[in-house]
């Protein structure tokens, strides 16, 4: 009941507070009232009546406040009332605010932006039920564990594993390196579509269930059976139209019908550390892979993911595989040696850890700072306002209500700028995700909840930082001491400024590193744009076909395809073409084993290993790759002809030290097949940041290729060569897709995107630094002279030398600046270790740019602290004297 | 008349804030009353030893009506006009009878040991 009577008394105290307000001056007035007519009553004239009950009544509007502070929600009347003060002060100097706000902005909404992309990518688990138990394994090398701790494993590998894990772990290989050309059908176009191979129990072991269909049985995963494959959610999205009816037809891969049992989720993506993003159809491995391939210890394509079982350690599984792998070892000398894992998430984003984190580190810099300068912004309001506050103070403002009014002006600035990040974290993330597809995880990116909390601690964070170094530099015993300085005191804010100093040190120093940063990853970027890959890249155009097993099943079939393609190419005008089987920076596209015929023999399982191309006659002139001695292919060295072959220059130097290889034989360690070296050309390079490999070239036409890159060379606009090309392949064959066309300098571009994306990403963020750097250095020293206007006023008055004032102010402002680059290097020394590896060819200490950073910071700090000092020594002493 | 000033004037000890509290609730036991009515019931009843200022009078009504001890209506008063008439809640009534046993017994220990000295 009573409870009834308080929530009652609530509600009409927070809903109704103007009536009641009236409410109670009316209730005031009729006591009042009733008194004067008492008085009236007791003979009193009606002034001296209203007069002594005035007096008996004390003062009215004190009562009212009084008897207010009673009601429920006082808190709230009095925090409305400081956002309105807060409000108002703001508006008043709408400038401030909107420099605050939108320093506040960036800050947050790049931190916020970070913070989601690394959570999404790095954080969140996989979508698949208890992810913590599934692991990727790999084989190993004991002895040399840096570049090869985690590598594919054979087929007959994972068969051994699978026996020996069975009770702790269940496992499944998968190939994601496969592609296939899907046939042209009810007037859908033919394409390459990358694929990959899996065992029957893959997706069942993850626990994705497909979305219409079923998963592959058994029974499936067999040569015997008939071939069934399942599709990706966004290719039957794309190339069915989303239509359910396709489960249990036919179509047509690599010429050969594939009845589709299954289409999956959406939510289903797998990205490993050796891709697969792209994976559009998955069959069932044991059905695709040659039975070679799936008892080899020795050629390693597989991939293998593990769920654990209940109580099982990924170090008691790797031990069980390791005892296993030894034994593989001593029988396999081409077998590696050891077993490595880690959790299928990290195999996912092991890559993207380092830069992720390196920039999220950089973000928080970057708001650091903001909060810092809108410390120092609110710390020269507060100084302008220190009259001000000093006669409230004086009057019985309490300190406390003083500070709450600077936090909730603070808060204000902090939540208007959180909004304005959200918004730019909202649009920075949508241009992430269009910009870096190649980030696996990118699409399970958006800002949920935890986010919006995440940003609501920052906004906090910054106002209660920003709000309280301000109030601090406020003081009630300063405030007092300003009521007594007179205004041409010269020391009057000697205190503030120190502080503000302070701020602009921390903020210079953090500058620094920043700027370090950005100077290497740059570096690192341009270094790695301006490698040599070892061919011209400009004006060269590539595109891939692959010709379908089942309907060119004869070498000569494929050879007499690719020689009239390339003879109808090279016809257009100006065009000068080849073919190779991997074009410089497509990929590694394969290694063999050789030895030397003419040395000695090596011992067994060991060999020379080569890089291995197939190429037409005519590739090395349209790529121009030089050749350096003898002779490229002739065009009937082809077929059974084939058994010749063209060496890398730096195959020639590691193999054939002080000897010619013209007329030596290379002998295939695995199939024995021997080749003769007649000539030797230029390295390229496999991928634009690997160092060029040993290389070996034998002809395209032989060796059994079905699919080659076609590489167009022309003097100007290469790009518009791609239709004609396509339509001439077309008229070929109508049922050969076309796939990956583009310049050999877009294919460079996409492979450094991610360098490209970090390094300007670290240097936006360090000029954004550099720029609130300089302006707070500019407002603190601003206002230093404007403080000492009438000192400098006396000092040129009495004949100083107006140079040296110059030189005082200009030392006062690069004096923090100096130590706050001090600092910054030494933090900059340990930060530069974090990014170690994401430099390419780049030391973390490199010396150029720690100097070219200081130097321009130096200079930066210099411009920012010359105009006020030049503006000090060019007052006129009459004016200065004057001025208040 | 001490104690007068000390309701009128200063910040009210628990003690005399308590007793405020009780007068008003002992006041309003038998019918409603307006602000000015009370104070003048007060001062009657104490034969014009207590004279409850304003300045304590209202903050304390506004108070115990929050506190849902009392609840307010405004209504047509003696003199004509409309006057704020403040009457007890089943709880104030409650809460009288613990201030009441409270207030004797207090009132009765300091006459015990006033008595004795």
């Amino acid at each position: 009941m009573r409870l009834v009577e308080q929530i009652r008394m609530a509600f009409l105290s927070l809903f109704r507070r103007g009536q009641a307000s009236t409410r109670l001056d009316d209730e005031l007035r009729y006591h009042l009232d009733r008194q004067i007519a008492e008085n009236i009553s007791a003979g009193m004239s009606p002034e001296d009546a209203r007069a002594a009950a005035l007096r008996q009544f004390g003062n009215p509007a004190l009562l009212r406040d009084q008897t207010r502070s009673t009601w429920n929600w006082g808190w709230l009347e009095s925090m409305a009332r400081d956002l309105r003060y807060g409000l108002r002060a703001l508006a008043h100097t709408p400038g401030f605010a909107v420099i605050a706000v939108l320093i506040i902005a960036l800050g947050i909404g790049s931190t916020v932006a970070l913070f989601t992309v690394v959570r999404g990518v790095l954080i969140n688990p996989l979508p698949y039920p208890q992810p913590q138990q599934l692991y990727s394994i790999y084989e190993s090398n004991a002895h040399n564990e840096g570049i090869a701790k985690y590598l594919p494993v054979a087929g007959g590998v994972f068969a051994e594993w699978q026996n020996t894990a069975q009770g702790s772990a269940e496992m499944a290989a998968i190939s994601p390196f496969q592609s296939y050309n899907v046939s042209s059908e009810s007037g859908r176009l033919p394409e390459r579509i990358d694929a990959g191979w899996c065992s029957w129990n893959f997706f069942s072991m993850l626990g994705v269930a497909p979305q219409f269909g079923r998963s592959f049985s058994k029974a499936e995963d067999s040569p015997e059976s008939e071939a069934t494959v399942m599709l990706s959610a966004a290719f039957w999205r794309r190339r069915y139209n989303s239509d359910p009816g396709i489960v249990g037809k036919r179509i047509w891969l690599d010429a050969k019908p594939y009845t589709v049992i299954g289409i999956l989720p959406t939510s289903f993506t797998y990205s490993g550390a050796f891709g697969g993003n792209n994976i559009q159809v998955w069959t069932p491995m044991r059905h695709e892979e040659s039975s070679i391939m799936l008892t080899t210890f020795e050629m390693h394509d597989m991939l293998v993911v593990a769920r654990l079982q209940n109580g099982v350690s990924l170090t008691a599984l790797l031990d069980r595989l390791s005892a296993v792998q030894t034994r593989i070892h001593e029988a396999h000398p081409n077998a590696h040696d050891a077993v490595s894992g880690r959790t299928l998430l990290d195999d996912s984003v092991q890559d993207y850890k380092t830069p992720l984190y390196a920039l999220l580190a950089a973000t928080v810099c970057v708001l650091i700072i903001a909060c810092l300068n809108v410390a120092s912004l609110l710390v020269a309001r507060a100084a302008s306002r220190r009259k001000d506050l000093a006669i409230r103070s004086a009057l019985g403002g309490g300190w406390m209500r003083l500070l709450r009014e600077r936090l909730c002006e603070s808060l204000l600035l902090s939540i208007a700028g959180g909004m304005c990040g959200l918004g730019l974290a909202q649009g920075g993330l949508q241009w992430l995700v269009h910009t870096r597809t190649d980030m696996h995880r990118i699409e399970s990116i958006h800002i949920d909840g935890v986010t919006l909390l995440f940003a609501t601690g920052i906004i906090l964070l910054c106002a209660v930082c920003a709000g309280t170094v301000s109030a601090f530099s406020s003081r009630r015993k300063n405030l007092l001491v300003a009521l007594h300085e007179s205004s041409r005191s010269q020391t009057a804010d000697a205190g503030r400024a120190t502080l503000r100093k302070v701020l602009l040190v921390i903020e210079v120093g953090l500058t620094v590193v920043l700027l370090v940063g950005a100077g290497l990853l740059l570096k690192s970027y341009s270094r790695l744009r301006s490698t040599d890959v070892g061919v011209p890249v400009e004006n060269v155009l590539t595109m891939r076909v692959s010709l379908p097993e089942a309907r060119y099943k004869q070498p000569e079939q494929k050879v007499a395809f690719f020689e009239r393609l390339i003879t109808q190419v090279r016809n257009l005008p100006g065009v000068s073409a080849g073919l190779v089987s991997t074009a410089p920076g497509e990929g590694w596209g394969g290694d063999h084993l050789m030895a030397i015929a003419e040395h000695p023999p090596l011992p067994k399982g060991q060999g020379l290993d080569f890089q291995i191309r197939g190429s037409d006659p005519g590739y090395f002139a349209a790529a121009q790759i030089p050749l350096l001695r003898g002779r490229a292919f002739s065009p009937d060295e082809r077929l059974e002809r084939a058994n010749v072959t063209v060496i890398s220059e730096s195959a020639a130097k590691q193999f054939f030290p002080g000897e010619d290889p013209i007329g030596k034989h290379l002998r295939d360690q695995f199939d024995k097949t021997e080749v003769e070296i007649i000539g030797v050309v230029g390295d390229t390079r496999w991928s634009i940041s690997e160092p060029a490999q040993p290389m070996l070239y034998w002809p395209i036409y032989g060796n059994d290729y079905s699919s080659a890159t076609i590489l167009l060379r022309t003097p100007q606009s290469v790009e518009s060569l791609a239709m004609p090309v396509q339509k001439m392949l077309a008229a070929l064959d109508p049922d050969l897709p076309v796939s990956d066309v583009m310049t050999l300098r877009e294919a460079i571009n996409k492979s450094t995107v991610d360098s490209q994306f970090d390094s300007i990403l670290v240097l936006a963020f360090a000029v954004i630094a550099l720029v609130l750097a300089a302006a707070g250095l500019y407002g603190v020293l601003t206002y230093l002279v404007t403080q000492r206007t009438c000192e400098f006023g006396i000092r040129i008055a009495l004949g100083a030398r107006r140079d040296q004032l110059l030189g005082s102010v200009l030392i006062d402002g690069v004096r923090p600046a100096l130590l706050g680059v001090v600092l910054g290097l030494i933090a900059s020394a340990g930060a530069v270790r974090l990014i170690r590896s994401m430099l390419y060819q780049t030391a973390p200490f490199d010396p150029a740019v720690f100097i070219w950073v200081t130097t321009l910071l130096l200079a930066v700090a210099t411009l920012a602290s010359l105009v006020p000092a030049w503006r000090a020594s060019r007052l006129d002493p009459i004016k200065a004297l004057r001025t208040e | 008349m001490e104690f007068v000033d000390n309701l009128g004037m200063g910040k009210p000890s628990d003690l005399v804030q308590g007793t405020l509290d009780l007068l008003i609730l002992k006041t309003l036991l038998l019918d409603p009353l307006h602000g000015w009515a009370i104070a003048k019931r007060i001062q009657q009843l104490s034969g014009e030893v207590l004279q409850v200022q304003q300045g304590s009078l209202y903050p304390a009504l506004h108070r115990l009506e929050q506190q849902g001890w009392i609840k307010a209506k405004w209504a047509e008063s003696e003199t004509g006009r409309q006057a704020k008439f403040y009457a007890l809640t089943a709880a104030g009534r409650s809460q009288l009878e613990k201030e009441t046993a409270n207030w004797n017994r207090l009132s009765a220990a300091i006459n015990l040991v006033v008595g004795e000295a």
